[in-house]
């Protein structure tokens, strides 16, 4: 019985519960009306829950679990054979895919469940071949022993399962049933298994981020003991070669990610909360309407096309001014891709992240404070310096970093508008690039993935999970403190 | 105007507010409708009347913050020392702070103790340095009768405080800017007896100076610190005159019959 199978029947014997209990329930209810404790309802959900909720949880831990034991009962059979440099996961895999081959050919009639059995090892690759299973080479005794073990294994695994879980819905649902009794607290139960349901889920969005840390950090220490960590860390120079001898110093991109970010945010964070000011305490309730529509939908421009902003209209306009032979004469900049280019398209694509989040912020500024300070005679702009400022802080503070971290992150609008080249320099119209860029060129390429070139990428991705995270708890302390002063 | 009985001739001191047929449209509501009225210097006027009768709008009237309502438009004419402060030449700002305002509900700045006080007076440079400063703030506090409750602790926010010290603080904070006309919307309301005593205290020290402007739905509270009172219903004045006329012998029966607790 395959797994779908047992959890459409599992559902179906919980629908049963469900309906059993609740005629229960009402039969009871006829005879000693209102005595019921909760809704007929309820005992039917109670029913359902206790029919399929463990029932599914087991189905869910057992489909997980039988692979990793049937590996671990059939390795001993191969283990004799494996060599001294064998790698077992392959040797495995080779295993599963004889097993499911010959299961395969058992299931269209190729072969009988006989001749599977007995089938000797020189045959099986011809059989596998001509049932579409490739084998990478000859079947060895030790090989086909081990699949046929697998094969048994499983047949009484899946059998037991589809058992088991069954037989724990129905156990699941009589018990719900039974319990479906005027005094039985139907309605804390449905409570119970809904805020179970609630706990699981954030559990499960924790337990994702952990794994994704855990993956992160597992493969830099991979990295790191290729690539001694003090040379990642504070090495000047950026020049990944896949034929080996690279140098692989973050500075220069943790340079390059810093100097846009400022630029973006030097532009971004003034406009955007000046905007946000002038929408929420000035502007006319009709401008307001469409104003701050058109300013969101800034931020809804798919960054890419913020990069061919960058690259075809920002970049040649800057080189116009500042290039060489450029009107003002400077000739700071070499090409149209530089820091600036990136900084300034970066930082108009922030606008709308502080402004409209600064907005709602300061709208949320009770009108009361207004009316205190102009009822002192304060001025307009007094009023919003002193009290709805002030007042705001935490929150606008909460916007500035966001967009801070937006900026550390973003990707697209660097590959196009800054260029590629990893240098350390002050001159904001030289081409530099991004922790981010980096990444995406670092596993875009062909290198072998547990080469310490691709495997950099995974360092430079924790790298920027470090400093996000600590941008948060800044965040996060610089609110409390504020909190604790004024609240 | 037909709702307005005429005062009694007593007058004590020389007006100081002079409102002529004032209405006020919030968009399609009609919530003041033609009112008339005087109100004297250095003395205590009471509004009373029942819930949304209009009493804090007029209020709002009289220093211009229904200007800040969207959608409030206030026709009519309100003069102060006979100026129109509705003409287009008065800056509603100074205006303000010439009228302070208490509103109905504490309103305190998320500031310190000392800079919700000190707010007016550095705004309107009534201090010349930090020592002067203090002494305003030191000052406006003890007429707000809630200086030995706060004196230790002047630098801790004023949002900590619990309502009554807060609806305090926010006296205290209007007094410090030395306004020459004090708006007071329901100000005892989230006060206990004591400080209700203390405020009323204060606003009969008040009297001395200023020409203080009360609403209250206490009417021992009205009878205690008004010299006049003025009755509301439904945006109309009904009634206005002595206070001590008002309660024992209103010459309008709606008057009479909200006094006794018949209508509210
Ligand atoms: N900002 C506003 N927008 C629209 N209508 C308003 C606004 N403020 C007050 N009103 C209306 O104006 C009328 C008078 O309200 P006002 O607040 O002046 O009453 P009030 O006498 O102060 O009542 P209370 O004793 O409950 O404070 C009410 O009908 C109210 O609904
Ligand atoms: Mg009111």
């Amino acid at each position: 019985m395959t797994p779908s199978w047992i959890a459409l029947i599992v559902l179906a014997i919980a629908a049963a519960g469900f309906v059993l209990a609740r005629a229960r329930a009402q039969a009871a209810a006829r005879r000693e009306a209102r005595r019921l404790h909760s809704l007929p309802n309820y005992y039917g959900w109670t029913a359902a829950i206790y029919a399929a909720g463990p029932a599914l949880l087991l189905l869910a831990i057992w489909l997980v679990a039988q692979p990793i034991a049937t590996r671990s009962l059939t390795w001993p059979v191969l283990a004799a054979e494996a060599g001294e440099n064998a790698v077992p996961s392959l040797m495995m895999a080779d295993v599963q895919r004889l097993a499911s081959g010959l299961d395969a050919a058992v299931a269209t009639g190729r072969l009988t469940a006989e001749e599977a059995r007995a089938l000797p090892p020189e045959e099986l690759r011809a059989a596998m071949a001509a049932q579409g299973v490739a084998l990478g080479s000859e079947v060895t005794p030790a090989t086909r022993d081990a699949a046929l073990r697998w094969r048994r294994l499983s047949g009484t695994g899946d059998l037991l399962r589809g058992i088991v879980v069954i037989g724990l819905a129905l156990a699941g649902a009589a018990w719900g049933v039974s319990r479906a009794k005027p005094d039985f607290r139907a309605r804390n139960a449905v409570e119970q298994a809904m805020r179970g349901v609630l706990v699981s889920a954030a559990l499960l969005a924790i337990l994702t981020t952990v794994g994704i840390v855990l993956a992160l950090i597992f493969n830099t220490i991979e990295f790191f003991r290729l690539y001694p960590a003090a040379e990642f860390f504070f090495g000047t120079t950026w020049s990944p070669s896949f034929g080996g001898g690279s140098e692989l110093g973050i500075l220069p991109l943790l340079w390059g990610t810093l100097y846009i970010s400022i630029i973006a945010l030097l532009v971004a964070v003034p406009i955007g909360l000046f905007a946000a000011i002038y929408l929420a305490e000035y502007a006319h309730r009709n401008v307001r309407s469409w104003a701050k529509p058109m300013l969101e939908m800034l931020a809804g421009i798919p960054t890419i096309v913020y990069g061919l902003f960058a690259l075809l209209t920002v970049g040649p306009l800057l080189v116009e001014a500042f290039g060489r032979g450029g009107y003002l004469g400077l000739g700071w900049m070499q090409g149209g891709t530089a820091v600036m280019t990136a900084g300034l398209v970066m930082g108009i694509m922030l606008i709308p992240f502080v402004s409209s989040l600064s907005d709602d912020i300061i709208n949320a500024v009770p009108q009361s404070l207004r009316d205190g300070s102009l009822g002192l005679g304060a001025t307009r702009s007094e009023t919003i310096r002193q009290v709805v400022l002030p007042a705001a802080l935490p929150g606008i503070v909460g916007a500035v970093l966001l967009a801070a971290s937006r900026a550390i992150g973003e990707t697209m609008i660097v590959v196009l508008g800054a260029g590629a080249a990893a240098r350390l320099s002050m001159n904001p119209f030289d081409a530099m690039t991004t922790v981010t860029a980096k990444i995406v060129s670092q596993l875009t390429g062909d290198a072998d993935f547990s080469s310490p070139e691709a495997l950099v990428a995974f360092a430079l991705g924790m790298t920027l999970f470090v400093i996000t995270l600590a941008l948060n708890v800044v965040a996060l302390w610089i609110v409390r403190r504020y909190r604790e002063q004024y609240e | 105007m037909n709702d307005m009985r005429t005062m009694d001739n007593t007058v004590l001191n020389e007006t100081k507010i002079t409102a002529r047929d004032v209405n006020v449209h919030y968009g399609t509501t009609h919530a003041i409708k033609g009112v008339d009225v005087d109100i004297a210097d250095r003395t205590v006027t009471a509004f009373i009347g029942p819930s949304g009768c209009g009493k804090s709008t007029f209020l709002r009237c009289l220093n211009r913050m229904n200007d800040t309502i969207p959608g409030a438009v206030v026709t009519g004419e309100i003069k102060i020392d006979e100026a129109d402060i509705y003409d287009s030449r008065v800056d509603p700002v100074q205006l303000r702070a010439k009228v302070g305002m208490v509103f109905q509900k504490p309103n305190p700045f998320p500031k310190s103790i000392y800079d919700n006080v000190a707010y007016g007076p550095k705004i309107h440079g009534l201090a010349k340095n930090k020592t002067e400063l203090d002494e305003i703030v030191e000052k406006a506090l003890r007429r707000g009768a809630i200086w030995d409750e706060v004196k230790d602790r002047l630098h801790a926010p004023g949002t900590g405080l619990s309502g009554g010290q807060q609806q305090r603080l926010c006296i205290a904070r209007a007094v410090a800017t030395e306004p020459e006309i004090l708006l007071m919307d329901e100000p005892c309301s989230a006060l206990d007896p004591i400080a209700t005593a203390q405020v009323e205290e204060l606003i009969d020290e008040l009297r001395q100076n200023f020409s203080v402007v009360i609403v209250t739905h206490s009417m021992q509270q009205a009878a205690r610190v008004s010299q006049r009172t003025a009755f509301f219903h439904l945006g109309n004045l009904v009634e206005y005159g002595e206070t001590g006329k008002i309660f024992t012998n209103p010459e309008d029966s709606r008057t009479e019959s909200y006094i006794s607790g018949r209508i509210g």
